[in-house]
């Protein structure tokens, strides 16, 4: 058995959603650790902690449609000696449960893991109230929360085991079931709050979260063959803490930096990039991709990102508006201070 | 009885029509919530057909009654009705899911005529019909408030706070549905988080409760009149339903809470309603 404990692989992941790995990890996890209880809110089938459940059932509790009361009793399960896994979808974890989730388990820093689905815009079709596109904005004000967004199924099996590492509530934020795989191998070396670099690159860096890292190394192909440019591709799976070394080296090796999420792009990924280039005092040229601070239209998960511009062929667009913007490249970095 | 024979015959058709175009757009459309859209499907008849004060050329008549879908996954029934009721055209059922159409999963006020709140997300639209009742108040209006919740939707702590609310502000011209079709999601309610006694529970909470069979036509109309003509409090009419009524394979059945049908199963989800 590899080091992480993982005994699923990217060819089992590449038919499997995030969910399902969340769901079937979690049920591995269970032997191991007596102390897990799973939770949920008439979704146990839909965010697949069920799997969990079917194998626990004395370990697993359904609380109906009743968000923050699940998220006040997972506090309590916490405060008992339990580490809870909670499951619903994104916009109810973060928006629903809200002052559950900051009050009773962040502030009294508890053993909580959310495992939040259908993030961003995956929900296509059901529109505004199931769109989850400021989820990261809110958890990431939350002190003591950790915040992961994992690209692919693999980068989910990785990220529920390191839940069981990493002290304190954790907020993991997956899709619905529109995740192209992006790892190669099964085994890499993933850590909360440490990037993983996807590809090199020298001319511009695409830092990319959660879904769109798949777009972000397709793009950075097509704009390699086309117009001749090195792209680093950034995947910036933890937004907090957030892998200021990755950011800061970006910015002096690339000097131009571009982030992508599912998310608006107020307060998400691309603020916490902006705010360690801001706070570095050095000068990057810098763009944030993300839906544009509006509430969504419904449709097709793949429709609605490239409507707002974060699939591939959004990439490529903004990364040839920011490569043609002036921007100083010397080494000569006193007159930017 | 509060039905005329000609008026059942005629909701009874309409119905039946109802639930055949709600299994056509679950067909062409990819997938719906079916279920809970066949359980309500007399509850919103005979509400669009023979109560509402409503006008569908004139969506925004500022002296209507106001309808909530509260558990607004049932969009796909409440959009059926709304197109056969004439608030806009066929082709919109067409162009149902299809990115940026008027029509998605779940109804939004912003986009489709006739529909007053953006629902979705369980537990609002009776704390928004509790608002609507009280605006009248307020603005001296005499327009009704009818408000559908589900069973499972009632697990919801913001649906209580709406119902003591309700209840303290008296609001007799709110008239609520439970559609108490016994199914969730992952299960059956009483499986997944106890809901009874129901009934009890609105009585508890200060309103004026009546339990019927949620599909007979006469029990709703004679609860319906009953409930217009009742005054000091609001009034619950817990609607006794089957998830998935009218298509066999589907009835009772948490499978079909939200499903898609091929060709073959819309023929046979047809003929079953057929049968009714
Ligand atoms: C706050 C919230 N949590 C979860 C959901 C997901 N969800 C949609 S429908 C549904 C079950 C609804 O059950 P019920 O109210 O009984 O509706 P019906 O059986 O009549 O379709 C759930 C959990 C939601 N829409 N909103």
């Amino acid at each position: 058995m590899p080091e992480s404990g993982l005994t699923w692989t990217v060819y089992d992941a590449d038919k499997m959603t995030q969910r399902e790995i969340y769901g079937a990890v979690l049920a591995d996890l269970g032997d191991k650790h007596p102390e897990i209880v799973g939770l949920s809110a008439d979704l146990a089938k839909s965010t697949k902690i069920g799997t969990f459940g079917d194998k626990f059932p004395d370990r697993f509790f359904n609380f109906g449609i009743a968000e923050q009361n699940m998220f006040a009793v997972a506090a309590g399960l916490a405060k008992a000696g339990l580490t809870p896994f909670v499951s619903t979808f994104s916009a109810f974890a973060s928006m629903r449960a809200c002052e559950f989730v900051r009050t009773d388990v962040c502030y009294q820093n508890l053993n909580v893991k959310i495992i939040a689905t259908h993030g961003g815009t995956s929900f296509g079709s059901g529109g505004a109230t199931h769109h989850a596109t400021e989820d990261l904005s809110i958890v990431r004000a939350f002190p003591n929360m950790k915040l992961v967004v994992p690209a692919d199924a693999i980068e989910t099996a990785h990220a529920v085991i390191a839940c069981m590492r990493t002290p304190g509530p954790v907020y993991v934020r997956i899709g619905r079931g529109f995740e192209p795989r992006v790892y190669e191998k099964t085994e890499y070396d993933f850590e909360i709050g440490r990037a993983v670099e996807m590809k090199p690159g020298r001319d511009i860096t695409v830092i990319a979260t959660g879904v769109t890292v798949f777009h972000a190394v397709q793009a950075a192909k097509i704009l390699e063959a086309d117009d001749k440019l090195s792209v680093r591709v950034i995947n910036m799976h933890t937004i907090k803490p957030i892998d200021r070394d990755a950011i800061m080296k970006a910015l002096t090796e690339t000097r131009r930096i571009i982030t992508v999420e599912d998310h608006n792009y107020i307060g998400g990924l691309g603020a916490a990039v902006a705010e360690v280039i801001a706070e570095s005092g050095k000068g990057c040229a810098f763009q944030r991709v993300g839906i544009p601070d509006c509430f969504i239209s419904h449709g097709y998960p793949e429709d609605l990102m490239n409507l707002y511009g974060i699939d591939t062929d959004g990439i490529v667009a903004k990364v040839r508006d920011v490569m043609g913007r002036e921007f100083e490249t010397d080494e000569d970095w006193e007159d930017e201070v | 009885m509060a039905l005329t024979s000609q008026e059942r015959t005629d909701l009874k058709r309409i119905g039946r029509e109802i639930r055949e175009t709600i299994v056509d757009v679950t067909g062409w459309s990819g997938g719906a919530h079916i279920g809970g859209s066949l359980s309500m499907t007399e509850i919103v008849t005979i509400l669009y057909w023979k109560y509402l004060r409503i006008d569908p050329k004139n969506p925004k008549w500022e002296d209507r009654d106001r309808f909530v879908l509260s558990k607004g996954h049932g969009g796909v029934g409440h959009g059926v009705v709304l197109c056969k009721r004439g608030f806009f055209d066929f082709k919109h059922l067409e162009e149902y899911n299809h990115t940026d159409s008027m029509l998605g999963m779940h109804l939004d006020s912003k986009k489709v005529p006739g529909v007053e709140v953006s629902t979705g997300s369980m537990g609002h639209g009776l704390g928004e019909a509790v608002g609507l009742a009280l605006g009248a108040r307020v603005l001296k209006k005499d327009w009704r408030v009818y408000c559908v919740i589900g069973d499972g939707e009632s697990n919801e702590g913001s649906i209580w706070e709406a119902a003591m609310a309700a209840a303290h502000y008296k609001l007799s011209h709110l008239i609520g549905f439970l559609d108490r079709n016994r199914m969730m999601i992952d299960g059956p309610t009483e499986e997944v988080m106890s809901l009874e006694p129901v009934a009890d529970k609105w009585k508890a909470f200060g309103w004026n409760t009546r339990v019927v069979d949620g599909h007979d036509l006469d029990a709703l109309a004679d609860a319906i009149e009953a409930a217009q003509a009742h005054t000091g409090s609001p009034t619950m009419i817990v609607c006794n339903t089957v998830k998935g009524k009218g298509v066999k394979f589907m009835e009772d059945d948490p499978a079909w809470h939200y499903g898609g049908l091929n060709s073959e199963l819309v023929q046979k989800a047809k003929a079953s309603i057929a049968e009714m």
